[in-house]
Protein backbone atom coordinates (compact mmCIF):
# COMPACT_ATOMS: atom_id res chain seq x y z
CA UNK A 1 0.00 0.00 0.00
CA UNK A 2 2.79 2.39 0.93
CA UNK A 3 4.65 1.47 -2.23
CA UNK A 4 1.56 2.17 -4.27
CA UNK A 5 1.20 5.57 -2.64
CA UNK A 6 4.84 6.34 -3.33
CA UNK A 7 4.41 5.41 -6.98
CA UNK A 8 1.36 7.63 -7.16
CA UNK A 9 3.25 10.62 -5.71
CA UNK A 10 6.08 9.97 -8.15
CA UNK A 11 3.68 9.95 -11.10
CA UNK A 12 2.11 13.15 -9.81
CA UNK A 13 5.48 14.89 -9.48
CA UNK A 14 6.39 13.69 -12.96
CA UNK A 15 3.21 15.06 -14.49
CA UNK A 16 3.84 18.40 -12.78
CA UNK A 17 7.34 18.68 -14.18
CA UNK A 18 6.04 17.73 -17.61
CA UNK A 19 3.51 20.51 -17.33
CA UNK A 20 6.07 23.16 -16.49
CA UNK A 21 8.24 21.85 -19.30
CA UNK A 22 5.34 22.54 -21.64
CA UNK A 23 5.06 26.06 -20.27
CA UNK A 24 8.70 26.89 -20.76
CA UNK A 25 8.65 25.56 -24.29
CA UNK A 26 8.45 28.37 -26.80
CA UNK A 27 8.71 26.60 -30.08
CA UNK A 28 7.79 28.80 -32.91
CA UNK A 29 5.83 26.84 -35.45
CA UNK A 30 7.08 27.26 -38.98
CA UNK A 31 4.70 25.60 -41.37
CA UNK A 32 0.92 26.07 -41.54
CA UNK A 33 0.59 22.32 -40.89
CA UNK A 34 2.46 22.71 -37.62
CA UNK A 35 0.29 25.65 -36.60
CA UNK A 36 -2.85 23.66 -37.38
CA UNK A 37 -1.59 20.67 -35.42
CA UNK A 38 -0.80 22.76 -32.34
CA UNK A 39 -4.05 24.70 -32.64
CA UNK A 40 -6.01 21.45 -32.77
CA UNK A 41 -4.19 20.17 -29.71
CA UNK A 42 -5.08 23.36 -27.83
CA UNK A 43 -8.62 23.47 -29.20
CA UNK A 44 -9.33 19.94 -28.04
CA UNK A 45 -8.44 20.93 -24.48
CA UNK A 46 -10.67 24.02 -24.47
CA UNK A 47 -14.34 23.88 -23.60
CA UNK A 48 -16.91 25.48 -25.84
CA UNK A 49 -18.48 27.90 -23.36
CA UNK A 50 -21.81 27.89 -25.20
CA UNK A 51 -22.46 24.17 -25.46
CA UNK A 52 -20.26 23.38 -22.41
CA UNK A 53 -19.63 19.69 -22.98
CA UNK A 54 -17.79 19.86 -26.27
CA UNK A 55 -14.34 21.11 -27.08
CA UNK A 56 -14.13 24.14 -29.34
CA UNK A 57 -12.67 21.84 -32.02
CA UNK A 58 -15.83 19.71 -32.00
CA UNK A 59 -18.41 22.42 -31.59
CA UNK A 60 -20.49 24.07 -34.27
CA UNK A 61 -21.31 27.09 -32.12
CA UNK A 62 -20.33 30.41 -33.74
CA UNK A 63 -18.40 31.47 -30.63
CA UNK A 64 -16.40 28.23 -30.77
CA UNK A 65 -15.50 29.02 -34.38
CA UNK A 66 -14.27 32.46 -33.32
CA UNK A 67 -12.31 30.93 -30.45
CA UNK A 68 -10.72 28.44 -32.87
CA UNK A 69 -9.67 31.35 -35.04
CA UNK A 70 -8.19 33.24 -32.07
CA UNK A 71 -6.28 30.11 -30.99
CA UNK A 72 -4.79 29.79 -34.50
CA UNK A 73 -3.85 33.45 -34.58
CA UNK A 74 -2.03 33.22 -31.28
CA UNK A 75 -0.23 29.99 -32.24
CA UNK A 76 0.83 31.60 -35.52
CA UNK A 77 2.07 34.62 -33.55
CA UNK A 78 4.41 32.31 -31.63
CA UNK A 79 2.42 31.52 -28.47
CA UNK A 80 2.99 28.08 -26.99
CA UNK A 81 -0.07 25.86 -26.36
CA UNK A 82 0.29 26.57 -22.63
CA UNK A 83 0.30 30.30 -23.29
CA UNK A 84 -2.84 30.10 -25.42
CA UNK A 85 -4.57 28.09 -22.70
CA UNK A 86 -3.48 30.67 -20.12
CA UNK A 87 -4.95 33.41 -22.33
CA UNK A 88 -8.33 31.66 -22.37
CA UNK A 89 -8.24 30.86 -18.63
CA UNK A 90 -7.59 34.53 -17.90
CA UNK A 91 -10.83 35.41 -19.66
CA UNK A 92 -13.11 32.45 -19.01
CA UNK A 93 -11.59 30.93 -15.87
CA UNK A 94 -10.59 27.31 -15.32
CA UNK A 95 -14.01 26.35 -16.58
CA UNK A 96 -12.73 26.75 -20.14
CA UNK A 97 -10.29 23.88 -19.61
CA UNK A 98 -11.83 20.47 -20.21
CA UNK A 99 -9.21 18.98 -17.87
CA UNK A 100 -9.30 20.87 -14.58
CA UNK A 101 -5.88 21.95 -13.28
CA UNK A 102 -4.38 20.45 -10.13
CA UNK A 103 -4.46 23.21 -7.52
CA UNK A 104 -5.54 23.79 -3.95
CA UNK A 105 -9.26 24.14 -4.62
CA UNK A 106 -9.39 21.16 -6.97
CA UNK A 107 -7.62 18.72 -4.64
CA UNK A 108 -10.92 17.16 -3.58
CA UNK A 109 -11.93 16.82 -7.23
CA UNK A 110 -8.72 15.03 -8.13
CA UNK A 111 -8.27 12.91 -5.02
CA UNK A 112 -11.90 12.52 -3.89
CA UNK A 113 -12.33 9.20 -5.73
CA UNK A 114 -9.02 7.92 -4.31
CA UNK A 115 -10.08 8.96 -0.78
CA UNK A 116 -13.46 7.28 -1.26
CA UNK A 117 -11.81 4.13 -2.58
CA UNK A 118 -9.28 3.93 0.27
CA UNK A 119 -12.09 4.58 2.73
CA UNK A 120 -14.10 1.74 1.26
CA UNK A 121 -11.09 -0.57 1.28
CA UNK A 122 -10.33 0.33 4.91
CA UNK A 123 -13.95 -0.31 5.88
CA UNK A 124 -13.94 -3.64 4.07
CA UNK A 125 -10.65 -4.58 5.73
CA UNK A 126 -11.95 -3.78 9.21
CA UNK A 127 -15.20 -5.57 8.53
CA UNK A 128 -13.59 -8.72 7.17
CA UNK A 129 -10.98 -8.86 9.91
CA UNK A 130 -13.48 -8.34 12.70
CA UNK A 131 -15.64 -11.02 11.12
CA UNK A 132 -12.96 -13.71 11.46
CA UNK A 133 -11.08 -12.74 14.60
CA UNK A 134 -13.96 -12.71 17.16
CA UNK A 135 -15.25 -16.08 15.94
CA UNK A 136 -11.90 -17.63 16.81
CA UNK A 137 -12.01 -15.89 20.20
CA UNK A 138 -15.62 -16.94 20.63
CA UNK A 139 -14.52 -20.51 20.03
CA UNK A 140 -12.22 -20.45 23.07
CA UNK A 141 -14.93 -18.65 25.09
CA UNK A 142 -17.35 -21.36 24.22
CA UNK A 143 -15.05 -24.04 25.52
CA UNK A 144 -14.68 -22.16 28.80
CA UNK A 145 -18.39 -21.52 28.99
CA UNK A 146 -19.19 -25.15 28.36
CA UNK A 147 -16.84 -26.14 31.13
CA UNK A 148 -18.50 -23.62 33.47
CA UNK A 149 -21.93 -24.91 32.54
CA UNK A 150 -20.82 -28.47 33.06
CA UNK A 151 -19.54 -27.54 36.48
CA UNK A 152 -22.80 -25.71 37.31
CA UNK A 153 -24.85 -28.67 36.20
CA UNK A 154 -22.72 -30.97 38.24
CA UNK A 155 -23.26 -28.74 41.25
CA UNK A 156 -27.02 -28.60 40.70
CA UNK A 157 -27.30 -32.32 40.12
CA UNK A 158 -25.59 -33.26 43.34
CA UNK A 159 -28.27 -32.10 45.85
CA UNK A 160 -31.19 -33.65 43.93
CA UNK A 161 -29.55 -37.03 43.53
CA UNK B 1 -21.74 -14.80 37.15
CA UNK B 2 -21.98 -16.58 33.85
CA UNK B 3 -25.39 -15.01 33.25
CA UNK B 4 -23.96 -11.51 33.59
CA UNK B 5 -21.22 -12.16 31.08
CA UNK B 6 -23.83 -13.49 28.67
CA UNK B 7 -25.79 -10.23 28.95
CA UNK B 8 -22.84 -7.97 28.11
CA UNK B 9 -22.09 -10.18 25.14
CA UNK B 10 -25.61 -9.63 23.80
CA UNK B 11 -25.38 -5.79 23.77
CA UNK B 12 -22.36 -5.88 21.45
CA UNK B 13 -22.79 -6.45 17.72
CA UNK B 14 -22.03 -10.05 16.94
CA UNK B 15 -19.03 -9.27 14.76
CA UNK B 16 -17.30 -7.13 17.41
CA UNK B 17 -17.48 -3.88 15.36
CA UNK B 18 -18.34 -0.58 17.03
CA UNK B 19 -22.02 0.30 16.80
CA UNK B 20 -21.57 3.45 14.72
CA UNK B 21 -20.03 1.35 11.98
CA UNK B 22 -23.53 0.41 10.89
CA UNK B 23 -24.31 4.05 10.07
CA UNK B 24 -21.18 4.64 8.03
CA UNK B 25 -22.79 3.81 4.63
CA UNK B 26 -25.80 5.98 5.47
CA UNK B 27 -23.60 8.92 6.46
CA UNK B 28 -21.48 8.49 3.34
CA UNK B 29 -24.56 8.43 1.16
CA UNK B 30 -25.92 11.55 2.88
CA UNK B 31 -22.67 13.44 2.21
CA UNK B 32 -22.66 12.45 -1.46
CA UNK B 33 -26.35 13.33 -1.77
CA UNK B 34 -25.56 16.71 -0.22
CA UNK B 35 -22.89 17.42 -2.83
CA UNK B 36 -25.24 16.42 -5.63
CA UNK B 37 -28.08 18.52 -4.22
CA UNK B 38 -25.78 21.53 -4.25
CA UNK B 39 -24.07 20.85 -7.56
CA UNK B 40 -26.96 19.73 -9.72
CA UNK B 41 -29.36 22.53 -8.84
CA UNK B 42 -26.99 25.28 -9.93
CA UNK B 43 -27.22 26.79 -13.38
CA UNK B 44 -24.07 25.74 -15.26
CA UNK B 45 -24.43 28.75 -17.54
CA UNK B 46 -23.86 31.18 -14.72
CA UNK B 47 -20.11 31.38 -14.62
CA UNK B 48 -18.26 33.68 -12.28
CA UNK B 49 -16.80 36.55 -14.29
CA UNK B 50 -13.10 37.17 -14.10
CA UNK B 51 -13.62 40.69 -15.38
CA UNK B 52 -14.91 42.08 -12.09
CA UNK B 53 -12.66 44.88 -10.78
CA UNK B 54 -10.46 44.63 -13.82
CA UNK B 55 -10.04 47.48 -16.28
CA UNK B 56 -12.01 47.19 -19.47
CA UNK B 57 -9.63 45.78 -22.08
CA UNK B 58 -8.67 48.12 -24.91
CA UNK B 59 -10.73 47.39 -27.99
CA UNK B 60 -11.16 48.55 -31.57
CA UNK B 61 -14.63 47.86 -32.88
CA UNK B 62 -16.19 48.56 -36.26
CA UNK B 63 -18.78 51.33 -36.65
CA UNK B 64 -22.43 50.27 -36.96
CA UNK B 65 -23.21 52.73 -39.75
CA UNK B 66 -22.36 56.29 -40.81
CA UNK B 67 -24.64 57.95 -38.24
CA UNK B 68 -24.20 56.05 -34.97
CA UNK B 69 -21.19 57.21 -32.86
CA UNK B 70 -18.54 54.51 -32.52
CA UNK B 71 -17.82 53.11 -29.06
CA UNK B 72 -14.14 53.34 -28.16
CA UNK B 73 -12.14 52.55 -25.03
CA UNK B 74 -11.86 56.25 -24.17
CA UNK B 75 -15.65 56.66 -24.06
CA UNK B 76 -15.74 54.58 -20.88
CA UNK B 77 -13.63 57.03 -18.91
CA UNK B 78 -15.15 59.67 -16.66
CA UNK B 79 -18.69 58.37 -16.29
CA UNK B 80 -20.46 55.27 -15.07
CA UNK B 81 -21.71 53.30 -18.06
CA UNK B 82 -23.47 50.11 -19.03
CA UNK B 83 -22.18 48.06 -21.93
CA UNK B 84 -24.75 45.73 -23.37
CA UNK B 85 -23.60 42.89 -25.62
CA UNK B 86 -26.37 42.11 -28.10
CA UNK B 87 -26.97 40.63 -31.54
CA UNK B 88 -29.79 40.73 -34.03
CA UNK B 89 -29.74 36.89 -34.03
CA UNK B 90 -30.31 36.73 -30.29
CA UNK B 91 -33.86 35.97 -29.17
CA UNK B 92 -33.33 36.98 -25.55
CA UNK B 93 -31.97 40.34 -26.74
CA UNK B 94 -35.26 41.08 -28.49
CA UNK B 95 -37.05 40.27 -25.24
CA UNK B 96 -34.71 42.55 -23.33
CA UNK B 97 -34.99 45.38 -25.83
CA UNK B 98 -38.00 47.28 -24.40
CA UNK B 99 -36.22 47.43 -21.03
CA UNK B 100 -33.10 48.85 -22.69
CA UNK B 101 -35.25 51.45 -24.46
CA UNK B 102 -36.59 52.49 -21.05
CA UNK B 103 -33.09 52.67 -19.55
CA UNK B 104 -31.86 54.70 -22.54
CA UNK B 105 -34.76 57.14 -22.25
CA UNK B 106 -34.42 57.48 -18.47
CA UNK B 107 -30.98 59.04 -18.90
CA UNK B 108 -29.94 57.56 -15.53
CA UNK B 109 -26.82 55.95 -16.96
CA UNK B 110 -24.84 55.98 -20.19
CA UNK B 111 -25.87 52.93 -22.18
CA UNK B 112 -23.54 51.64 -24.88
CA UNK B 113 -23.97 48.66 -27.15
CA UNK B 114 -21.68 46.01 -28.55
CA UNK B 115 -23.24 44.45 -31.62
CA UNK B 116 -21.84 40.95 -31.40
CA UNK B 117 -21.42 38.56 -34.33
CA UNK B 118 -23.60 40.47 -36.74
CA UNK B 119 -22.52 40.81 -40.36
CA UNK B 120 -22.09 44.43 -41.53
CA UNK B 121 -25.38 46.28 -41.76
CA UNK B 122 -27.52 43.63 -40.08
CA UNK B 123 -27.33 45.15 -36.60
CA UNK B 124 -28.17 48.61 -37.99
CA UNK B 125 -31.27 47.29 -39.74
CA UNK B 126 -32.37 45.50 -36.57
CA UNK B 127 -31.95 48.67 -34.46
CA UNK B 128 -33.83 50.76 -37.03
CA UNK B 129 -36.73 48.37 -36.73
CA UNK B 130 -36.84 48.08 -32.91
CA UNK B 131 -35.33 51.44 -31.93
CA UNK B 132 -31.83 52.30 -30.77
CA UNK B 133 -31.40 52.71 -26.99
CA UNK B 134 -27.61 53.06 -27.18
CA UNK B 135 -25.51 56.20 -27.06
CA UNK B 136 -22.54 54.63 -28.78
CA UNK B 137 -22.21 51.33 -30.57
CA UNK B 138 -19.34 49.17 -31.75
CA UNK B 139 -19.63 46.10 -33.95
CA UNK B 140 -17.73 43.01 -32.79
CA UNK B 141 -18.32 40.77 -35.80
CA UNK B 142 -15.54 38.28 -35.01
CA UNK B 143 -15.89 37.98 -31.18
CA UNK B 144 -12.61 39.72 -30.50
CA UNK B 145 -13.98 41.86 -27.67
CA UNK B 146 -16.45 39.15 -26.63
CA UNK B 147 -13.61 36.72 -25.88
CA UNK B 148 -11.63 39.47 -24.14
CA UNK B 149 -14.64 39.98 -21.85
CA UNK B 150 -15.29 36.27 -21.38
CA UNK B 151 -18.74 36.54 -22.97
CA UNK B 152 -20.48 33.19 -23.33
CA UNK B 153 -23.78 34.32 -24.81
CA UNK B 154 -25.98 37.30 -25.48
CA UNK B 155 -27.28 39.38 -23.89
CA UNK B 156 -24.64 40.19 -21.32
CA UNK B 157 -24.33 43.54 -19.62
CA UNK B 158 -21.23 45.03 -18.01
CA UNK B 159 -21.32 47.85 -15.49
CA UNK B 160 -18.22 50.03 -15.80
CA UNK B 161 -17.25 52.71 -13.27
CA UNK B 162 -15.75 56.15 -13.95
CA UNK B 163 -12.22 54.79 -14.20
CA UNK B 164 -13.19 52.31 -16.89
CA UNK B 165 -13.11 49.37 -14.47
CA UNK B 166 -15.67 46.61 -14.82
CA UNK B 167 -17.65 46.38 -11.59
CA UNK B 168 -20.49 44.05 -12.39
CA UNK B 169 -21.57 41.58 -15.04
CA UNK B 170 -25.07 40.37 -15.72
CA UNK B 171 -25.79 37.33 -17.88
CA UNK B 172 -29.16 37.22 -19.62
CA UNK B 173 -31.85 39.83 -20.19
CA UNK B 174 -32.24 42.75 -17.77
CA UNK B 175 -35.70 42.40 -16.28
CA UNK B 176 -37.51 45.41 -14.75
CA UNK B 177 -37.04 43.83 -11.30
CA UNK B 178 -33.35 43.31 -11.86
CA UNK B 179 -32.97 46.89 -13.04
CA UNK B 180 -34.89 48.30 -10.09
CA UNK B 181 -33.48 46.11 -7.34
CA UNK B 182 -29.90 45.43 -8.40
CA UNK B 183 -28.57 47.42 -11.31
CA UNK B 184 -29.89 50.89 -10.51
CA UNK B 185 -28.74 50.77 -6.84
CA UNK B 186 -25.30 49.66 -8.04
CA UNK B 187 -25.16 52.51 -10.54
CA UNK B 188 -26.15 55.04 -7.86
CA UNK B 189 -23.51 53.63 -5.52
CA UNK B 190 -20.80 53.93 -8.17
CA UNK B 191 -21.88 57.45 -9.00
CA UNK B 192 -21.69 58.50 -5.35
CA UNK B 193 -18.19 57.07 -5.05
CA UNK B 194 -16.58 59.66 -7.29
Amino acid sequence: MRQLFRMFILALALSCTLDTAGLAQTTEPQSPEEIELLAQEVGQSLRCVVCQNQSIENSNAPLAADMRRIVRERIAAGDSPAEVRAFMVERYGNFVLLKPPLQLDTLLLWFGPLIALSGALAAAYIYLRSGTAPSAAAGTDLVAEEAALDAALARKERPTS
Amino acid sequence: MSEQSMNTEATKPPSGLPRWFVFLPVVTLAVIAGFFAFGLTRDPHELPSLMIDRPMPAFALDPLDNETPLLTTEDLQGEVSLINVFGSWCVACAAEHPMLMDIGESGLVRLHGVDWRDPPGVGATWLREYGNPYERIGVDSDSRLAVELGVTGAPETFLVDRTGTVRYKHIGPITPEFWRETLLPLIRELERAS
